[in-house]
């Protein structure tokens, strides 16, 4: 089985593994996604209706309003956060992000994750040793069973257990 | 990251678990930007109005609670002192005086009363707006400030000079305890030229046209790019580079922008770029222009119009008096609302001018503190909105599905008093 690793800047520790949801747009946080489900919900991005919860979320970073930590936040709280983010350009939003979703995240690749990585591909990233792992998926998909990482859908579960679940919410912010 | 003395005695709890929670937050934000050390601040704006859905997604549901939680991002409910830096409350969920309007139950009404409560008593100034430019917050050229509010991150860097980067509620809340923010992104001089020459050969005049402008310079550069903007004839003001910041920073990130000859770090293009070649030159013509206006009309079909909002950002004094003037003689259609949404603050002002009445008695109402984007409310059954706002055009849709026409305020007006959307680019 082959596996394509690149080693860049790891900024939030951990390890998770999970398939990839990959897009070369920029992210909007609030009023671009929905955090009680982790659906996009930006009207003309091209993942628009889809979820990253529980994916590997490889994008080029956050754009918009300043509420995007705070969406990313509330994603965590009621368990709809990414398993794991990479991205390309840093800023405020996406640091902080990062910080406040407390999954491992990675950035300054020595390659580029958007010719490596294409949705559905399996990752694993190790926010501690700044690597991600890339598993082809037409490679994975013919493997019975493909190799788990360290779980992150346990710690998930763990997450949200004993928290009730509630949308964004009035008060998020522009 | 390198602490100073005082820095590190906070983290090490000398002044309390929060505040060494708060400098732990500054720490990991702070290391993952990469910035080598901390500036400090007396002017921190943010958002700690907490209505349930916060209190219920947090350990404990209570205040201390959901400031430890949402503002700081820890789980451990601490004893949150009163802030140290000067502080100020943003925009939040409710307008305190028609929050039966936005259709909130009394107990969610008593819960953000409560919050905003706990914040003042904790010493952050309660303007709870968008614009705190408007009402009594005007940093100085240079001025290292920690703002929240990307429209009002744009319009300080940009056209006062102030320092700040497009700060989140954590990094707010954690500012507002320490009097810190990392020392990153455009707190330094030299991450504050030009990097995109936008050439415009279209009039720019109306309050419209700096919407549209603004949102295709958003749409073409990169997040990180400052556009310096060139050939814009005659002077914009206060309520046209509110637009122009506001809509940039929705279609994109752009968080800092050159107007040489009006902002205030540039009186040339040459100026503005500092020696440097542009990394990319733009031309805006009518074809962009048109390009911008049909992609913020792209939500809409229907004309039949529900709501009329203006005040994204929140409207100023003379907003409230031209929608007052335009609705002189007419009265709102019976099937639409039009609500014009400004600082609390200026609400009183408009209330001892009459505005407020003006527009009720033309069946218009007078809101503040909120908006329906920030708030997530319309009234009930509404499908099609218009605004004057790219902002808002761009936003509400997404979050409340509903289409979303966008044009003048004269336009607007006309929607609200006919019900019908008849709004088209000349």
């Amino acid at each position: 089985m082959s596996e394509i690793v690149l080693t860049g800047r790891g900024l939030v520790g951990g390890v998770a593994e999970a398939e990839a949801l990959v897009t070369r747009h920029a992210i909007s946080g609030w009023g671009g996604v929905e955090p009680r489900t982790g659906r996009i919900i930006e009207s003309r991005h091209e993942l628009v209706g889809q979820s990253f919860a529980g994916k590997v979320l490889v994008f080029p970073g956050a754009k918009g309003s300043s509420g995007w930590s705070g969406m990313f936040h509330m994603a965590r709280l009621v368990g709809s956060a990414p398993a794991a983010m990479v991205f390309t350009v840093m800023n405020t939003k996406i640091a902080l992000g990062v910080v406040v979703s407390h999954v491992p995240a990675v950035t300054d690749l020595d390659g580029d994750p958007f010719e490596v990585i294409r949705t559905g591909d399996r990752v694993r990233v190790d926010g501690d040793r700044g690597t991600i792992i890339v598993t082809r998926a037409d490679t994975y998909r013919r493997d019975p069973e493909p190799s788990r990482g360290h779980g992150w859908a346990a710690e998930q579960e763990q997450d949200t257990d004993g928290r009730r679940c509630a949308g964004p919410g009035p008060g998020e912010h522009g | 990251m390198r602490l100073a003395d005082d820095e590190r005695a906070m983290l090490d709890g000398e002044q309390g678990e929060a505040v060494a929670a708060a400098m732990d937050l500054l720490v990991r934000y702070g290391e993952v930007l990469g910035a080598e050390r901390l500036v400090d601040t007396d002017n921190v704006c943010g958002a700690n109005l907490f209505g349930s859905r916060h209190s219920l997604v947090c350990g404990s549901p209570t205040p201390d609670g959901a400031f430890s939680e949402h503002s700081l991002d820890t789980p451990r409910v601490l004893p949150i002192p009163p802030v140290r830096a000067q502080s100020y409350q943003l925009i939040g969920p409710m307008d305190t005086k028609h929050w039966q309007v936005q259709g909130l139950p009394q107990a969610e009404h008593d819960e953000i009363m409560a919050s905003e409560q706990y914040n003042a008593e904790h010493g952050i100034h309660l303007l709870n707006t968008c614009t705190p430019y408007q009402v009594g917050n005007v940093p100085l050229k240079g001025e290292h400030c920690a703002w929240m509010e990307s429209s009002a991150v744009v319009y300080v860097n940009s056209v006062l000079g102030a320092r700040t980067n497009v700060e989140g509620r954590e990094s707010t809340g954690a500012a507002m305890l320490t009097g810190k923010i990392p020392y990153w992104g455009l707190h330094l001089e030299e991450n504050r030229r030009g990097s995109h020459l936008v050439e415009v050969s279209t009039p720019v005049t109306a309050n419209r046209d700096w919407g549209l402008l603004g949102y295709w310079i958003g749409e073409q550069v990169p997040e990180e790019a400052i556009p310096v903007v060139d050939g814009v004839a005659g002077a914009p003001d206060l309520v046209r580079l509110k637009h122009f910041g506001a809509a940039a920073a929705s279609s994109g990130g752009v968080e800092m922008y050159h107007l040489p000859g009006i902002t205030v770090e540039a009186r040339t293009p040459e100026e503005a770029f500092a020696g440097r070649a542009p990394v990319e030159r733009l031309h805006y013509g009518p074809a962009q222009r048109r390009e911008a206006y049909e992609h913020l009309n792209a939500t809409a079909t229907d004309t039949s119009v529900d709501l009329v909002m203006i005040g994204c950002p929140h409207a100023t004094l003379g907003q409230i008096r031209d929608v007052v003037r335009l609705l002189e003689g007419r009265r709102v259609h019976a099937d639409s609302a039009l609500w014009v949404f400004t600082p609390r603050a200026l609400r009183h002002v408009a209330e001892q001018n009459g505005y407020a009445r003006a527009l009720e008695d033309a069946g218009a109402l007078l809101m503040s503190d909120t908006c329906p984007a920030i708030g997530q409310f319309l009234p009930p059954g509404t499908r099609v909105i218009a605004t004057d706002s790219a902002k808002q055009v761009h936003y509400l849709p997404a979050i409340m599905d509903v289409q979303g026409w966008f044009g003048t305020l004269a336009e607007c007006v006309d929607a609200a008093v006919t019900g019908t959307w008849r709004g088209e680019l000349r």
